[in-house]
């Protein structure tokens, strides 16, 4: 447990100091493993590789951001993979069925993530349940609605589709960004999906360490009873986090239903723990008071890298499992040694 | 403090019923059926000897398998008996399966339709209806025993077989190719797989399969995946999907890609998606199975299992190869769901 000192210097200089060497290592790893693969396969690192290794990260990326903000107060949200289903089932009914205009049904499917994370936030802030359990609920109740929601349109369960909304695709693999990149990379075709994952990081980086929320978010995750005692309503700006996070996996959820062209009611289960995959090898603890975005966006590049390098060397599913799995035991190894040294 | 929590309690009550009442209000054509069946409750000292047929299948939210419960209801209703269709959430819930089919046989079924995900673990409890003289019928993947009286399935080796012949007659013969499955533990994912490349190999030497590979029948993964095998053979001239999310995969990977018209895409199964792409050509074409075909005949089998009347030991409930050509016609299109 940090002492009462530790909160109060929090976020400043102990943390900036140590996010900055997992920072590098994270990093370093990234770079290590472009490197690798770029070298065995000549197909690795061309741009079409390149943009499909970005926009495998999108989805994944934005839920990790979430899930950040969670872990960094010392909580966990197993809620955020189904919750992203629930999300892009709304959107679905909203848009294609109801046939509301495409802005206000991505409204909908971003504000039903941040309901369902405030939810959350208030189950565990006010009636103590822990956040593993509340948001395992969470986790449940998201999938079922998401199932029940989505017979609304012929009584059996049915994905949504976009057809007759092709604006709706556009959000992520249209590309504002061509004709910017044009004269500089021709090729490098930048899908939407990557821009709005890097403007979600940014927002979010910028809500971490610029914002009353982000200090406290902090501040719960280093020792909660000391950040209580110093008169800060820890419950409400908990109960914000989840809410915040909440909100990325909605947003996460329009992502994935733009994408596919369609709201798969089925889909979501397990996304939970590649977020927290993600979060974890960026280096943020997972007994809280320590993370940046930085991290978790490099922690979630590692992951697609990985598994796409993995695959184009034709490498089995099965090893692609073992190595990731491996790598999230030596990010969070490297972490405790650092620690220990300090 | 006291006071507080229970207000907060009371919220999520609210909360809760809240939700309840939106479900329930658009949902109004399910209520309105439940409501026909207390209706008909009533009747149903007078048909207390309808006999009971609980349906375990592998799954129930795909829509393979909510065709598939559509097949079994239509069986229910023309043959006057009370089914009850359950299944796990994922094909891995092999211990979630074995309760459902604990619980189906404390409540003393008639017979039992049992589409097994692992037949070993099935084994003691299918030997105990086995004693009890409740009659098994098996669907889908069925039941790898001599217990089942008869089972409703396709022949997946068969079908993949037709795709795999497919593929070579439309990327002209040579080249390579590659393929994605749902799983490779599954008996479809192992049977489909087998049937395609075993095809491949036997009959077709001029044509190389370079990739094998699994996406969980996951959309998303499925397209990431697929199309980072395309990146990895520049001269990939064909793909194909052994099930839907792995189809949608491939055909999503094909089209990111920009590679419509270049790789040949075969799928399996229906759904809006895949027909809208067999019908723009996105895709060549699919097979596709006959689940209403499959639940329907399970219990069907299972009735006349339970008259005592003779069933067949294996009911082939077909399989179809569908492209832009054929789909609309009255055989193929009764077999499409969407």
């Amino acid at each position: 447990m940090a002492t009462a000192e530790k909160v109060f210097s929090a976020p400043r200089q102990p943390i900036l100091r140590s996010n900055a060497a997992q920072k590098l290592l994270a990093f370093a790893a990234l770079i290590v493993i472009f490197a690798v693969f770029s070298f065995l396969s000549p197909f690795f690192a061309t741009p079409e590789n390149i943009v499909g290794i970005l926009l495998a990260t999108a989805v994944n990326g934005v839920l990790a951001l979430g899930v950040t903000f969670v872990i960094v107060t010392a909580g966990i949200d197993l809620s955020v993979g189904t919750v992203m289903t629930l999300s892009a089932v709304m959107t679905g009914l909203t848009v294609s069925l109801a046939g509301w205009p495409v802005p206000l049904g991505i409204l909908i499917g971003v504000l039903t993530g941040s309901v369902a994370g405030l939810i959350n936030g208030l189950i565990i802030s006010r009636m103590r349940v822990p956040p593993f359990i509340a948001t395992l609920g969470m986790m449940m109740v998201a999938r079922g609605l998401a199932l029940v929601l989505s017979t609304l349109e012929t009584g059996t369960i049915k994905p949504i589709y976009f057809n007759d909304v092709p604006v709706f695709r556009q959000l992520m693999m249209g590309s504002i960004l061509s004709p910017l990149l044009a004269p500089v990379a021709p090729d490098f075709n930048l899908p939407n999906a990557v821009l709005i994952l890097f403007v979600a990081a940014l927002v979010a980086a910028f809500v971490l360490a610029k914002t009353v929320l982000g200090r406290y978010t902090v501040a719960i995750g280093s020792n909660e009873e000391a950040t209580r005692l110093s008169g800060v309503g820890v419950a409400g700006w908990k109960t914000a986090v989840y809410a915040l996070g909440g909100t990325f996996s909605g947003l996460a959820g329009v992502m994935i239903a733009s994408r596919l062209n369609s709201a798969q009611p089925a889909l979501g289960v397990g996304y939970e723990l590649d977020a927290i995959a993600a979060v974890v090898i960026g280096g943020t603890s997972l007994s809280g008071g320590q993370g940046t975005i930085l991290g978790t966006i490099i922690g979630a590049f590692i992951i697609s890298t990985l598994t796409n390098g993995l695959r184009i060397m034709n490498v089995p599913q099965e090893w692609q499992f073992v190595v990731t799995g491996l790598i999230v035991i030596l990010a969070v190894y490297l972490d405790i040694l650092r620690r220990r040294r300090m | 403090m006291k006071n507080y929590r229970i207000v907060m309690v009371l919220g999520l009550l609210l909360i809760g019923s809240l939700v309840s009442a939106c479900v329930a209000a658009p949902a109004a054509a399910p209520a309105a059926e439940e409501a026909a069946a207390t209706e008909a409750a009533p009747a149903e000292e007078a048909a207390a000897e309808k006999p009971y047929i609980p349906v375990i299948s592998k799954g129930f939210q795909h829509q393979f398998w909510q065709a598939v419960k559509l097949g079994s209801d239509q069986a229910a209703a023309d043959y006057n008996v009370d089914i009850t269709f359950e299944g796990p959430a994922t094909e891995s819930e092999v211990d979630k399966q074995i309760e459902m089919l604990e619980a189906a046989l404390a409540k003393n079924p008639a017979a039992i339709c049992f589409a097994a995900l692992d037949t070993q673990a099935a084994i003691p409890l299918l030997e105990e209806a086995n004693s009890r003289g409740i009659p098994v019928v098996g669907f889908d993947s069925g039941v790898d025993s001599d217990i089942p009286v008869a089972t409703a399935a396709t022949d997946n080796l068969a079908a993949a077989a037709l795709a795999a012949d497919k593929m070579a007659e439309l990327i002209g013969g040579a080249g390579q190719i590659a393929v994605l499955v749902h799983d490779q533990t599954s008996r479809t994912g192992i049977d489909r797989r087998d049937g395609f490349t075993n095809r491949i190999a036997e009959a077709y030497p001029d044509i190389e399969i370079v990739n094998v590979d699994y996406g969980a029948g996951d959309h998303l993964k499925s397209t990431d995946l697929a199309k980072a095998v395309i990146q990895a053979n520049p001269e990939l001239k064909g793909y194909f999907g052994a099930n839907e999310g792995s189809a949608i995969g491939v055909l999503n990977a094909v089209t990111e890609l920009g590679k419509v018209g270049e790789i040949v895409v075969i799928g399996y199964d229906s759904g809006q998606q895949q027909m809208d792409a067999v019908r723009s050509g996105a895709m060549a074409g699919a097979i596709t199975q006959n689940p209403i075909g499959i639940g329907y005949k399970c219990v069907e089998a299972a009735v006349k299992a339970i008259n005592g009347e003779e069933v067949e030991k294996v009911i082939d409930t077909g399989f179809f190869w569908y492209d832009a050509s054929n789909m609309d016609s009255e055989e193929i299109a009764a077999l499409l769901y969407q």
